[in-house]
């Protein structure tokens, strides 16, 4: 697929109830779509626990897509709500 | 480049397209087809339909693309062409019926749910082309299912064509009828403009004009949700303070559609023509233009006060959005359409709002009086008339408004209708009921207004 020019990164943000393994399970599906993980922040918000994550997927297997897809039934198991957004959004709704 | 955005920032996005239903309301793409003219309708009709086919092939794929790359739900994929009656003139009105089939099966081959353009432009009179496209709306909009039409009856500079506005009660009247078992739903696919503008990518009024380019992109971003949750966050702001908020807003959904128009327009080698800043709601809760102005601080839409309110709300979001796009244009204001609004349909129900109301609201907003079902018995004169006054509000403010109304056949005020899907349902609702016969059957035309002494 072609890829974008503007940038190759997603964030990815993930909200719920803390418990073990979120970090382990997400990183589990990005390494073996060869996705690197760039930063990783992660906060309690209003007793919810926040994880921001911005990963570069220019070397993955997978397209956006397919990694959203991924995580999103990841998210299910999980009982979290995992989001996968390109970084041209973020950067075109909050820079000029 | 190291990615700067803030966490509040990020959290921000996500739950804009995560919770308040942002997204690309539609990309529609315009296409000239002025080369398309041959002898008769069927051969006419077979290149039109040949080349919205070869140049909307990969739209929808485009448009699903960009929503699986970028996570935006892109929500309608759309085509307008040429107004009909100026590439088919001199076709007679089976022949325009025939050219209406043509487009409804091209819109059908390329997968969009829309396409806009069986049109004619009459504000100073009816060429034989515009006659024969007028008489064929009715049958073309209860036959086929995809294409729209629109007729533009007036601008500021010509004045009002009456007769055209007088012809168009009739038609309306008669695309009812010919679609009174799906409760006069023809009447949804059919605008009436004063000023129409010639990039508008919203149905049912979209055309491509003929000053636009070959083929060109033009997007409508939503939003109603994501500017009630900014102004339901603030209950106690001052006004000025409030507008900001809105603006910074209408700047955020802005955007969204800038990046998609630029990146449908690079997949698809297509020039991008415009952003269209309106705000259109969904009967979908949360997604209300009404719930907005209620949030500002009405008990019900439709109360006294509601006209300020959405004059300043339009022009917030205007201001907003035209510093996130390099173009902008279309109809850019919000909408109101009834029956697509679940704000309006409850202000409707309980009897807040009339329509009388609603065309004061017009003066400040776009388009026009929208998607409002009132009862079948409406005589065309009426119809007629409320069109003019519509015309009126237009020309003299020298804005773009229009009649969408559906009257529907065998059923009364207080009676429900349901159109399904994106256009919603609505109450009947009541109609002024004194004559105006005798001004519409005078006919002639309104002539264009004075351009100073504007008060």
């Amino acid at each position: 697929m072609e890829k974008s020019s503007e940038g190759t990164r997603v964030i990815i943000t993930v909200l719920g109830h803390d418990r073990i393994g979120i970090i382990a399970g997400i990183s589990t599906i990005l390494a073996e779509a060869n996705a690197n993980i760039l930063d990783i922040s992660q906060t309690i918000l209003q007793g919810f626990f926040t994880m921001i994550m911005v990963v570069d997927i220019a070397a993955s297997i997978y397209e956006v897509g397919e990694i959203r897809e991924l995580l999103e039934k990841k998210g299910e198991q999980l009982e979290l709500k995992i989001t996968v957004q390109h970084e041209d959004i973020f950067n075109f709704m909050h820079r000029i | 480049m190291p990615f700067s955005i803030s966490k509040d920032e990020i959290l921000e996005t996500v739950s804009m397209l995560q919770t308040e239903n942002l997204d690309i309301r539609t990309i529609t793409m315009g296409i000239s087809i002025q080369d398309c003219r041959m002898s008769d309708g069927e051969t006419t009709g077979t290149k039109i339909y040949d080349k919205i086919c070869r140049y909307a092939c990969k739209l929808v794929a485009v448009g699903e693309e960009i929503t699986r790359e970028y996570g935006i739900p892109i929500i309608n994929k759309r085509l307008s062409v040429t107004p009909v009656a100026i590439v088919a003139n001199g076709l007679n009105r089976d022949e325009m019926v025939m050219v209406g089939k043509y487009m409804d099966k091209a819109a059908d081959e390329v997968g969009v749910n829309f396409i806009g353009g069986f049109s004619a432009l009459v504000h100073k009179g009816f060429s034989s082309g515009d006659l024969a496209l007028v008489e064929a709306i009715p049958e073309t909009l209860g036959t086929t299912e995809r294409v729209c039409s629109s007729i533009n009856v007036g601008t500021t500079r010509a004045g009002i064509n009456m007769d055209a506005v007088l012809a168009m009660g009739e038609i309306v009247k008669k695309t009812a009828a010919r679609s009174a078992d799906r409760d006069g739903l023809g009447c949804a696919k059919l605008v009436v403009f004063c000023n129409a503008v010639e990039d508008n990518p919203f149905m049912a009024g979209a055309f491509h004009g003929v000053g636009e380019p070959e083929c060109t992109l033009n997007i409508g971003v939503s939003g109603p949700g994501v500017v009630l949750h900014a102004v339901k966050k603030h209950p106690d702001l001052e006004l000025g303070e409030l507008a900001n908020v809105i603006k910074k807003t209408a700047f955020k959904v802005t955007r969204t559609g800038e990046l998609v128009g630029r990146v449908a327009s690079r997949k698809l080698g297509v020039p991008f023509g415009i952003v269209d800043l309106s705000l259109a709601p969904t009967p979908a809760i949360g997604d209300s233009v009404a719930d907005i102005l209620e949030a500002m601080g009405l008990e019900n839409v439709g109360a006294h006060g509601t006209t300020a309110c959405l004059a300043m709300l339009n022009d917030a979001v205007k201001k907003g959005g035209a510093m996130a796009s390099s173009y902008v244009g279309g109809l850019s204001g919000a909408f109101i359409p009834v029956s697509e609004d679940q704000g309006f349909i409850n202000a409707a129900a309980c009897g807040a709002i009339s329509l009388d109301k609603l065309e004061a609201m017009t003066c400040v907003c776009s388009v026009g009086l929208d998607m409002i079902a009132i009862p079948g018995d409406t005589s065309a004169a009426i119809i007629a008339a409320i069109i003019a006054d519509e015309a009126a509000i237009g020309m003299i403010n020298r804005k773009t408004t229009a009649v969408r109304i559906i009257p529907v056949p065998g059923k009364k005020e207080g009676d429900w209708v349901e159109f399904g899907g994106l256009l919603g349902r609505a109450p009947i609702i009541k109609v002024n009921q004194n004559s105006p016969a005798r001004f519409v059957n005078r006919k002639g035309r309104i002539p264009a207004p004075i351009h100073s002494l504007n008060n």
